[in-house]
């Protein structure tokens, strides 16, 4: 056993038929269902216009086909535990690919056939012609069956041949593939951007005029991908290696340089940016400030609060209340800049009187009540009895432009001020965050969400210490909302529905609980490229399958990785005990119990 | 006659009918090392809760110098001084070593979160004061716990070493009383002869009062002053360990069992 770890020998491959092929059959199964589903759900034809490649590739085509490429992967993924030989690849893995693919494609031609002839437009609404046409591409059933069947058979194959390929290769076709789909997603961003940076004559000679990468900007993206894989990537891994040498030398120096050139890249991108992207980055700001509060409550601190959306309301409705002319009950017009002390002060009302009754309880129970309390906040404010105040239904309508110390209006209407203004309170409620984490007050919070009655016998007020984080993240939500109310100019009562919450909740899952920069990424790749609640983001087509979207995120990051995209290592630690301790082991990190009496320590009574 | 530190009178708790404790009577003086036995059941664990405030007695009164501790919450009594151990070694297992003694400290600090943010002198300060009274009190423990373990997540540590951590966290909060429950258990002989010698020092060097329950009757023998025995929640024997391991109630309870305890 012991040469083996020494060098990891492969076992001789295994015949092309000898399959599980119970395991195969039930994996085409899932594909076909899966296949199904998808086209059910109506995204092939709601996403055929988002073109990736004109002619050959729409969304819409996508949504269907990275689907038997992924499981003609998986059903022969082998799992090797320690100790034991994995298998050489070979034909085994593609005859798998091809069979599953195959089965896949014969369910969706079932459909195809089903569609054609029955009409079970009833119950399932997206049961029509059009989805038909899609499928088919117009060009008759007969011709859409065998499409399908030949086309997932050789997909399926692509997916199993991706084990036989060698890794390089593997990498190359994830870069390029990547690098296309992205680019086209990204378009109208790209557009917009192209023009601060004049590098339009780059993006028409990428794009094509009526939306998608040209077949020769394809190429070019897929060479520029395969460059960077092949020279470029390893140029920037070794500066990333030269920059931490240097970091660990000089610690402040090079954090120092790191936070002037953000500072530099986050005064001068707002002017080369154009309107749409500007104002795409500050709804992805505004959440971004939202899930930074939550990260401190839930990441930090161990409370899973599923109201947090109740402070982003007093925040909208107490900057619109005192800076709005037509607030219609008290109306004091105050500058913007005032009214957000009055906003500070109302946050830690709101987070004093929602926290204190709920705060006294634990896990599951405290959920259930915040997602309570979040309603009744968003219901009291559209009750006859606030509507004298808050308007009820109708909103607060004619918010002023945010004004600055009466220096600086930063007027609602034009993206690039607020992008500013939203980075400024970002930076604080990072610095907040930073700041707190390395505190005593930060560490009461960690104890707190490790052992709550441990936490207590050590002293630690555990009663003060969540309320705490539950102000200070009131505070950070309610920014957000007076920057949201000066931003739109009005604030309604249904936008601050519950799906405020989780949507914040799932940034900050998703991202890495904990970890700043994970929180940014989650905040980016939601908000900005599938859109907020009330928020359109990059990918407009996609607003419809929103929801659909972030379920399966979320329970994928459940299952593959729960500390989120970027994650916070102490979290990861924790999900990944076993491993981590593992490693640990195997790095003589941990300490059996026998072998380290300290010498000269031992002293009997 | 040294002073009465821990001063219990008369104390019961019970579970919806199940006596756990009943009418116990027991006190600390300053300076002691109290050994507290008794057969599993016996509701040794149940009286630390009680005396630091995690299960409120149905009668009776705990008094820390003079005062009641009745209807303190269990931060409150530790800010009195009386910190303790858990039989089931509960660690904040992903928080660093240094960490878990840092936090220990939160009762005798005040930095809020205006300190943090504006980075006050005084927060400073006291962040500093709490790293080195950490360092201290991991270094008591010689070099397990320090050096390059000190930024090493808790859940590392073996075992003992864990067991020695709980204590290190208890003696990081500035108590005068530290209940460690159980301290050597599941430890091997060396290592609790190790542990024996430091629980000495924890009184003659650090100058704590220790209240301790304990299955090994080595360790019992060797530290304590003075044995409480234990038995279906009422107290059955008190004195030196030999009055005690000769007190026939106390040989049927407990050390008359077959050969376990025969030491």
């Amino acid at each position: 056993m012991s040469d083996m770890t020494e060098t990891p020998t492969l076992a001789a491959a295994r015949g092309p038929f000898d399959q599980d092929w119970r395991k195969v059959v039930n994996w085409g199964l899932i594909l076909a269902l899966a296949l199904v589903f998808v086209s059910l759900t109506d995204m092939p034809e709601k996403l055929d216009r988002r073109i990736i490649v004109e002619p050959l590739l729409s969304m819409g085509y996508l949504s269907l086909i990275w689907i038997p490429i992924a499981l003609g992967n998986i059903v022969t993924r082998e799992i090797v535990l320690e100790g034991m030989t994995a298998h050489k690849k070979g034909p085994r893995e593609l005859v798998a690919g091809l069979v599953v693919g195959a089965i896949g494609g014969a369910g969706l031609a079932l459909l195809i056939w089903l569609l054609d002839t029955r009409d079970l437009s009833d119950p399932l609404v997206n049961w029509n012609d059009a989805l038909l046409e899609v499928l088919t591409f117009s060009e008759g059933v007969g011709y859409g069956v065998v499409f399908w069947i030949l086309a997932c058979a050789g997909l399926g194959l692509l997916g199993g041949a991706l084990h036989v390929f060698p890794p390089l290769v593997n990498r190359l076709l994830l870069a390029m593939s990547l690098t296309i789909v992205l680019t086209a997603s990204l378009e109208s961003a790209l557009d917009d951007i192209s023009e601060g940076f004049r590098l339009e004559w780059l993006f028409e000679a990428i794009f094509e005029q009526n939306g998608g990468v040209s077949i020769q900007g394809a190429i070019f993206l897929a060479l520029f991908a395969a460059a960077w894989v092949l020279f470029l990537g390893g140029q920037a891994k070794k500066g990333r290696a030269v920059v931490e040498a240097k970091r660990e030398e000089s610690p402040i120096a090079v954090n120092t340089i790191g936070l002037v050139l953000i500072a530099a890249a986050a005064i001068i991108l707002p002017m080369l940016l154009g309107r749409l992207t500007n104002d795409l980055l500050s709804n992805v700001g505004l959440f971004l400030l939202l899930a930074l509060g939550l990260n401190i409550v839930v990441g930090l601190a161990g409370i899973l609060d599923l109201g947090y959306v109740a402070f982003f309301a007093v925040g909208g409705y107490t900057a619109a209340i005192m800076t709005s002319p037509s607030s219609p009950g008290f109306s004091p017009e105050l500058p913007w800049w005032v009214a957000i002390f009055v906003v500070i002060f109302m946050a830690i009302v709101a987070g004093l009187f929602i926290g204190a009754p709920v705060i006294r309880m634990r896990g599951d129970y405290l959920a259930i009540v915040t997602l309570g309390f979040g309603e009744i906040i968003r219901l009291t404010v559209r009750s006859d009895w606030a509507s004298g105040f808050t308007g009820g239904a109708q909103g607060i309508l004619s918010i002023p432009s945010a004004d600055i110390f009466g220096v600086v209006t930063v007027k609602g209407t034009d993206p690039q001020q607020v992008l500013y203004l939203v980075m400024a309170f970002v930076a604080i409620a990072i610095y907040v965050s930073w700041r707190l984490e390395n505190s005593r007050i930060g560490r009461a919070w960690m104890a707190v969400r490790e052992d709550e009655s441990v936490a207590e016998a050590m002293g630690i007020n555990t009663v003060n210490a969540k309320l705490q984080a539950f102000v200070v993240g009131a505070i950070l939500a309610s920014f957000s909302g007076a920057i949201f109310a000066a931003k739109v100019g009005s604030v309604f009562e249904s936008s601050f529905k519950i799906l405020v919450s989780i949507v914040i909740l799932v940034i900050v899952i998703v991202g890495g609980m904990g970890r700043i920069a994970g929180v940014a990424a989650g905040a980016l790749v939601l908000v900005g490229i599938l859109g907020g609640p009330n928020q359109p983001g990059l990918l407009a087509e996609f607003s419809e399958f929103k929801l659909l979207i972030y379920g399966a995120l979320l329970i994928w990051m459940m299952l593959k990785r729960p500390e989120g995209l970027i994650p916070n290592v102490r979290r990861s630690r924790e999900l990944h005990q076993d491993e981590f301790l593992q490693d640990a082991w195997l790095k003589g990190q941990v300490d059996d119990d026998d072998g380290d009496a300290p010498s000269g320590e031992v002293a009997p009574a | 006659m040294s002073k009465r530190l821990l001063d219990i009178q008369d104390l019961s708790v019970s579970f919806g009918g199940l006596n756990a404790l009943s009418n116990l009577d027991f006190h600390v003086d300053e300076g002691e090392i109290v050994s507290v036995i008794g057969p599993n059941g016996a509701g040794k664990t149940t009286f630390f809760n009680m005396i630091s405030g995690m299960v409120t007695p149905t009668s009776g009164d705990i008094r820390f110098r003079g005062e009641s501790l009745l209807g303190l919450d269990p931060n409150q009594v530790t800010a009195r001084g009386i910190a303790r151990t858990f039989q089931n070694v509960r660690l904040f297992a992903n928080m660093t070593i240094l960490e878990n003694v840092m936090v220990a400290q939160h009762c005798r600090t005040r930095q809020g979160i205006v300190g943090a943010l504006f980075q006050t002198g005084g927060f400073k300060n006291e962040e500093r004061e709490i790293r080195e009274h950490g360092e201290k009190v991991l270094g008591f423990f010689g070099s397990r716990l320090v050096g390059y373990r000190l930024n090493q997540p808790a859940s590392v540590l073996s075992y003992a070493n864990r067991r020695r951590l709980e204590i290190a966290r208890a003696m990081a909060t500035k108590p005068e009383i530290i209940l460690l429950d159980e301290p050597v258990a599941g430890m091997n002989p060396k290592e609790s002869e190790e542990l024996t010698g430091l629980i000495g020092k924890l009184r003659s060097e650090w100058g704590f009062t220790i209240v301790m329950i304990e299955h090994d009757m080595g360790v019992v023998r060797d530290v304590s002053d003075r044995v409480v025995v234990l038995d279906h929640g009422e107290t059955i024997a008190q004195g030196s360990y030999d009055e005690v391991s000769t007190d026939p109630q106390v040989i049927e309870a407990y050390l008359g069992r077959p050969a376990e305890e025969a030491s």
